[in-house]
């Protein structure tokens, strides 16, 4: 089994009043993706918020690369090469594309260039609206540049939160195919509740419910036990086709 | 579509711009024209002064979306500050070298500058950054910082109105052919030029001036991508701060007076221009601020009595017509 890039042990988060994640424990695998699966509320875009600082944890640990990051800031978490793609995308729909990769870039240098020339043409639809501004963006286009400006950087580790939300199942394809490409160079945690993408990226699994993981395992596994999936992803053998 | 709303927004702005052209013309009706020549200048500075005031509003309350109410007060500090620094070199403010004249006025507005970013700086650390995001709160707080600051300039220069002397080459004016032409209103012209450009640079080219854009939209998303973002606004509260202090050296020195309560007297001005101007917009705030010295100029001549409530007016019409101002910042 690959050696862990980030574990998060017994993690607590409250948002508000609200205890959110209930000592919540996983693991980020090393050259692999992992998907955390779960119902709607239970605690998964909340645990990579918490990742990346964004959402301060109340107990627990959460190391990366061995070095403990639950205390840092989010752009010291963001430093350490963790790139984070959010539920909404977070694009910043009054500058252009060009501006938002701007932002995203922490280095101009040699390496950083070599790399946006890779997502270029990876992506080709940022160059051709590399101009235009970011919000009239179509939904799809959007999230490429969200994933974009979160692999411009050397990222060792990349969370990805829900990024087939709103899209057509074409564009699901898409996104599939460039997640799969992005996991050639970098480890993936995503939060997904389309199985359907969540099985063609995952090879890891874990299931999140009411704050708490209750299962983790090999993506195969989960694929075939009808089960486990109708009982907290809430799909059934028929919907699934 | 997008061909047609292009086409919609093109005639929409020839539209504008040839009701700006005939409503700017519309005073030579009743004015002369060598006095509204020289009424328009007169104009033009009054509205730069009034625009150096306004930016940092513009860039703390239109884009940080901070109700900065001490703004006045910082203005008025930047303006004292000025003062001190002539009082120290009155030598070169009376001499008849426009060396000396000049570099008395740089080293004013060099120290407002300073002095004030640093009091932004720690107002910003100190208070505002507890507030972010409350109307309310930053209304009670910095209003509550405005009164201490202005007590804080009777403690230190004392209550009473204080009298600036012009340095001698920004004194008298120009007769071209019957259209005067003050030399210091040149110069405020000139300055809110410069500054209206410097802002557009960073804003619009620099990586910093992206980054603050971006952290306007979406703060949160701008940390995660390794900015430290408190740092980046508390830059960006200073940087305002100290445009208040370069409206206040250059409003005193075209007043020739500082008075405690002065900043009061302008911040309502530049709430004026940064609403009509639409928040968030430098350019908006700039057309705004020639709006208002524009017209109280016009008026003033005309209707004298009607010159105080015309910028108001002003602002309902505007309003009415373009709720979001003249320029809304991503409009």
């Amino acid at each position: 089994m690959p050696e862990a890039i980030l574990k998060a042990q017994g993690v607590h988060t409250y948002i508000g009043q609200h205890h959110i994640l209930q000592g919540v424990s996983f693991e980020a695998r090393s050259d692999a993706v992992t998907v955390l699966v779960g119902r709607n509320g239970a605690g998964k875009s909340t645990s990579l918020k918490t990742i990346m600082g964004l959402l301060p944890p109340s107990q627990g640990s959460i190391t990366f690369r061995a070095a403990e990051i639950q205390r840092k800031k989010p752009y010291e978490i963001a430093r350490l090469g963790i790139g984070f793609v959010p539920e909404d995308m977070g694009i910043f729909s009054n500058l252009t594309v060009e501006e938002n990769m701007k932002v995203a870039m922490l280095r101009e240098d040699r390496e950083t260039l070599r790399r946006l020339e890779a997502i270029t043409d990876l992506l080709p639809d940022l160059g051709k609206f590399w101009t235009a501004n970011a919000g009239n963006l179509s939904g799809g286009q959007k999230q490429m540049l969200a994933i974009a400006r979160a692999i411009v950087n050397e990222t060792a580790l990349l969370l990805i939160d829900e990024p087939s939300k709103g899209l057509a199942p074409i564009i699901v394809e898409a996104l599939i195919d460039t997640i799969n490409r992005i996991k050639e160079h970098s480890v993936v945690l995503l939060v997904e509740q389309n199985f359907h993408m969540a099985g063609a990226v995952g090879d890891y699994f874990y299931i999140l419910d009411d704050g708490l993981v209750v299962r983790g395992g090999d993506m195969e596994e989960l694929a075939g036990d009808e089960a486990l999936k109708s009982r907290y992803l809430g799909i059934s053998a028929a919907v699934e086709k | 579509m997008a061909g047609a709303l292009a086409a919609f927004k093109k005639r929409s702005g020839e539209v504008s711009l040839a009701a700006a052209v005939v409503l700017f013309m519309l005073p030579l009706l009743w004015i002369p024209g060598k006095i509204y020549l020289t009424l328009t200048i007169a104009g033009l500075a009054m509205g730069m002064l009034i625009f150096l005031v306004a930016s940092g509003l513009s860039i703390i309350f239109g884009l940080m979306d901070v109700l900065n109410f001490a703004h006045g007060a910082l203005f008025a500090w930047g303006a004292y500050t000025g003062f001190s620094v002539f009082k120290l070199m009155r030598v070169w403010v009376g001499a008849d070298s426009v060396l000396k004249n000049v570099g008395v006025f740089s080293v004013a507005v060099a120290a407002a500058l300073l002095a004030v970013a640093v009091l932004g700086m720690l107002l910003e650390r100190g208070l505002i950054r507890r507030v972010y995001g409350s109307h309310l709160f930053q209304i009670l707080i910095t209003f509550g910082a405005m009164v201490v600051l202005v007590e804080l300039i009777r403690v230190f220069w004392g209550p009473n109105d204080e009298v600036i002397v012009q340095p001698l080459t920004f004194r008298g004016s120009w007769d071209m052919q019957g259209v005067i032409v003050e030399r210091y209103r040149v110069l405020c012209i000139m300055i809110g030029l410069l500054v209206y450009a410097m802002i557009q640079i960073v804003l619009k080219k620099t990586k910093l001036g992206t980054i603050v854009r971006a952290g306007v939209e979406n703060r949160e998303m701008v940390q995660a991508m390794g900015h430290n973002i408190s740092r980046i606004f508390t830059g960006v509260f200073a940087a305002g701060a100290a445009l208040a202090a370069l409206g206040g050296v250059a409003m005193s020195v075209f007043d020739r007076q500082v008075y405690p309560d002065m900043g009061g007297t302008y911040l309502l001005f530049a709430f004026i221009v940064v609403i009509i101007g639409g928040l968030g917009s430098i350019t908006g705030s700039l057309l705004g601020a020639l709006i208002v010295g524009l017209a109280y100029n016009y008026v003033a001549y005309l209707v004298p009595w009607a010159a105080a409530a015309v910028n108001v007016l002003i602002m309902i019409i505007i309003l009415l017509i373009r709720p979001t101002g003249l320029f809304p910042a991503g409009g």
